[in-house]
């Protein structure tokens, strides 16, 4: 018994919260991924453009709400989820076309890409910021949990109780869903394939007949979808706020290089691996040693390795525990 | 340098700024705008001095502000005996307990030949040290923080004059420069960006919860200054003679006595706020030129040239015999020690520390805005881009304030629109600078001052 409930207690509070943030930096990480693999630079607007996309899914939500439309007992936000992607998309080619298109042009180095992408990241701060405020907002509605501890605790008999809210469930159901189409798309189909050509090579795809053009398209189709999702599912799961969506592009940075930069599925693995050591390392295990350590050698300290305020510098830290001694991360990048 | 046409353009862009806003808003208003276009034109030079010279990216300026206001609490606070005599034993033998770490580390590099497990080796030692450290430091940081936890809860400083601790803050962001360097330069220029932020990151982090070393999120207040306090001056004798002297048309239209008096007294208590930020002023005012000066002979000397060789062409720079590695460490130091002296700066003049309020946009991105719109690799424009961009970040919401309403002029006062943008009027200075910097980049991307090429 003891060591089932030791088993439900990390589940509990390691594992489920682990899967939901990792697979959310996975999203965000593969779209940034996607955009130093083709368009070669390293995008500082992406958290912005997260918080745009979510932004545009919350304006449409409480339009639907207003209507009186919901999504029964999923949260109204999956319905407005095709127009906040739509939105997003035309802003991400607007950028594309009004400033990146001109350095890409003049072949410009990956500085320049980053300043201008730095005066693409104040923009899109001042515009969410003017248009939905700075403040919290809560856009989950529709059934909670799917699971509560106490209902858990009661069924099983158990003394630790397993929690399951609805967002949870649902961020892990899209971000398969949205993985493995988008893995299917790069590795299977043609157009998929010109894309990873392109980004391997540029010289040689563009001499296999490869249109940039169209490449280039595609890759802010695809971004811009994997950040809408990425910043509705993660606002669903805690709640919106502009500056949060700016901060998380920094563990997703951290992401996206430990998995190897311009690579999808290192992105992928590099999220959770941040995730996973963000959530592990920051919890106190004296609970869990309470269960599985024989009467008598019970922990007295919280046998927690470092205190939750230092969540985030644990991934910078393993960021640049990699960059040192695997400068192109634990999965080799620079191919899609 | 007085001579140079650049310098006149620079100073006199900033006496014009400030002399408007004097005359349409108040000359409190202006000279602290005045202030902190100095400050920032510190902080501009610091980032010029990485990025323009050597051609270093550097996205962790915030970090460096934030060890420059460190020293200032670290340096100036009166220290706390009761928190020294209950728990100073156990950080002092934490701290050494870190050294011994950090040796023990450096010991195993240099010595041990290159074994194929050495690095996780040293990786194990450096994982095994946190907790270890924390089981050392944590039952006196505890007794530390219990004491007086309202108004201190911490080690407290040295008790000595706070201009002393600029020079400490440069100090201190030199030998973290120095550490970061060693870890982060050999990356590419991108890595490099992100790496820095992320490590201004973890510094910004290890500031805020710490509460032992720097009262963290529950800030430092009432920090000392190098220039007199306001209630002084209004006791002072002489300065009320001043004030009455420079005022002495307006009061001599005043002919009763007790309304002369408080008059008097009104203009004694205004005027003594514009004294110390006058006083201000010239104190930044002096550190801006000196740094400018030292910082233009650097750019003229054999030295600037090897660096300019280095950043255009770090092949050919090698090739000629110059250890780009030592200077690219050395200039990475050099430009972030001027940032933590202009992050010491700016706490002393807001008078308190508040870690929670160091943020990436203001403190990294806006510090580059300024360098990369004033024009890189070159001093006067990273001044002119110090003034221009903080005249722009606080001039923007009553521009915009003023806009909005000549737009909506049609609307009802309490039109859901009106209102909507007339509450988000501080969030236009993020567009207005966004926007100027896509501007600058696209149509003058060396920035408005560009960098002169010298021959000789």
């Amino acid at each position: 018994m003891d060591f089932l409930n030791s088993i439900i207690l990390l589940t509990n509070f390691i594992i489920v919260p682990g899967i939901t943030y990792g697979s959310q930096l996975a999203l965000g990480a593969i779209g940034v991924t996607l955009i130093y693999g083709v368009l070669r630079f390293a995008n500082f607007a992406y958290g912005d453009l997260m918080a745009f996309g979510t932004m545009i899914v919350i304006l449409v939500t409480w339009f639907l709400q207003s209507k009186g439309i919901t999504f029964g007992l999923l949260p109204t936000a999956l319905l407005a989820l095709p127009v906040g992607i739509l939105l997003t998309i035309a802003v991400s080619l607007f950028f594309d076309k009004t400033v990146f298109e001109y350095y890409r042009n003049k072949k410009s180095d990956p500085v320049t890409f980053i300043v201008v992408s730095l005066g693409i990241m104040f923009v899109l701060n001042a515009v969410v910021r003017i248009i939905i405020g700075p403040n919290d907002i809560n856009f989950m509605d529709g059934h909670k949990f799917i699971m509560k501890a106490k209902e858990f605790k009661q069924m099983t008999g158990l003394n630790e109780g397993l929690a399951l809210k609805s967002t949870q469930v649902i961020t892990l159901i899209t971000t398969i869903i949205t993985c493995s189409i988008l893995f299917y798309f790069l590795n299977k189909t043609k157009t998929g394939k010109s894309m990873r050509a392109y980004s391997n090579n540029e010289d040689l795809a563009l001499l296999s007949g490869i249109n940039p053009k169209k490449i280039v398209l595609l890759t802010w189709i695809i971004v811009s979808i994997l950040a809408t999702v990425a910043g509705t599912l993660y606002g669903l799961d805690k709640s919106f706020k502009p500056f949060t969506y700016f901060n998380n592009l920094l563990p997703i940075f951290a992401a996206t290089i430990v998995g190897g930069i311009g690579n999808p599925l290192g992105a992928f693995y590099g999220g959770f691996l941040i995730a996973f050591s963000e959530i592990g390392l920051t919890y106190a295990y004296k609970k869990f040693f309470k269960y599985i350590m024989p009467e008598g050698l019970e922990p007295s300290t919280l046998i927690q390795f470092i205190s939750t305020d230092y969540k985030f510098a644990i991934s910078f830290a393993i960021l640049i525990v990699v960059l040192i001694f695997r400068p192109n991360g634990i999965f080799k990048g620079k191919v899609i | 340098m007085i001579k140079n046409s650049e310098f006149k353009i620079c100073f006199s862009v900033m006496t014009v700024l400030t002399i408007l806003v004097g005359l349409f808003q108040s000359w409190g208003i202006a000279l602290s705008m005045l202030n902190l276009c100095l400050i920032s034109a510190v902080m501009a030079m610091g980032v010029n001095i990485q990025w323009g010279f050597a051609g270093l990216i550097n996205f962790g300026v915030m970090g460096f502000l934030a060890i420059g206001g460190l020293a200032t609490v670290l340096i100036s606070v009166p220290p706390v005996p009761e928190a020294w005599s209950a728990g100073g034993i156990g950080i002092l033998i934490s701290g050494l307990f870190l050294l011994a770490v950090v040796f023990s580390v450096l010991i195993i590099n240099k010595k041990i030949p290159n074994h194929k497990y050495k690095n996780y080796f040293i990786f194990v030692i450096i994982i095994l040290s946190i907790p270890l450290l924390k089981f050392i430091a944590g039952p006196s940081i505890n007794k530390i923080e219990s004491i007086n936890a309202a108004t201190s809860g911490f080690l407290g400083g040295a008790n000595l004059p706070i201009i002393f601790s600029w020079f400490v803050g440069a100090i201190l962001c030199a030998l973290v420069a120095f550490v970061v360097g060693k870890v982060c330069l050999g990356l590419r220029s991108d890595y490099l960006a992100i790496s820095t932020l992320l490590v201004s990151g973890i510094i910004i982090t290890i500031v805020k919860h710490e509460e032992w070393l720097s009262r963290g999120v529950k800030n430092v207040i009432g920090l000392k200054r190098p220039v007199p306090y306001e209630v002084d001056l209004q006791n002072s004798e002489w300065f009320i003679k001043l004030v009455e002297f420079l005022n002495s048309s307006k009061l001599s239209n005043v002919l009763d006595f007790d309304e002369r008096t408080s008059l008097l007294n009104e203009l004694v208590i205004s005027s003594s706020g514009v004294f110390v930020k006058l006083c201000f002023s010239l104190i930044f005012l002096a550190v801006v030129l000196i740094i400018l000066y030292f910082s233009e002979k650097a750019l003229k000397s054999p030295w600037g040239r090897m660096m300019r060789a280095i950043r255009d062409n770090e092949e050919a720079a090698k090739a000629m015999g110059k250890n780009v590695v030592k200077q690219h460490l050395f200039i990475f130091m050099l430009g972030s020690a001027i940032i933590g002296f202009a992050g010491a700066m700016l706490v002393t003049y807001d008078g308190l520390f508040t870690p929670s309020s160091y943020q990436p946009l203001r403190y990294t991105f806006l510090i580059w805005v300024m360098v990369l719109l004033g024009g890189t690799g070159n001093n006067y424009g990273a001044i002119l881009g110090g003034f221009v961009v903080w005249f722009i970040w606080i001039q923007s919401a009553p521009f915009a304030l003023l806009v909005i309403n000549i737009f909506t002029n049609h609307l009802d006062e309490t039109n859901y629109i009106r209102e909507h943008l007339v509450n988000s009027v501080p969030y236009f200075r993020y567009l207005m600078m966004g926007l100027g910097l896509l501007l600058v980049m696209r149509y003058r991307p060396r920035g408005l001052l560009p960098e002169k090429i010298i021959k000789n």
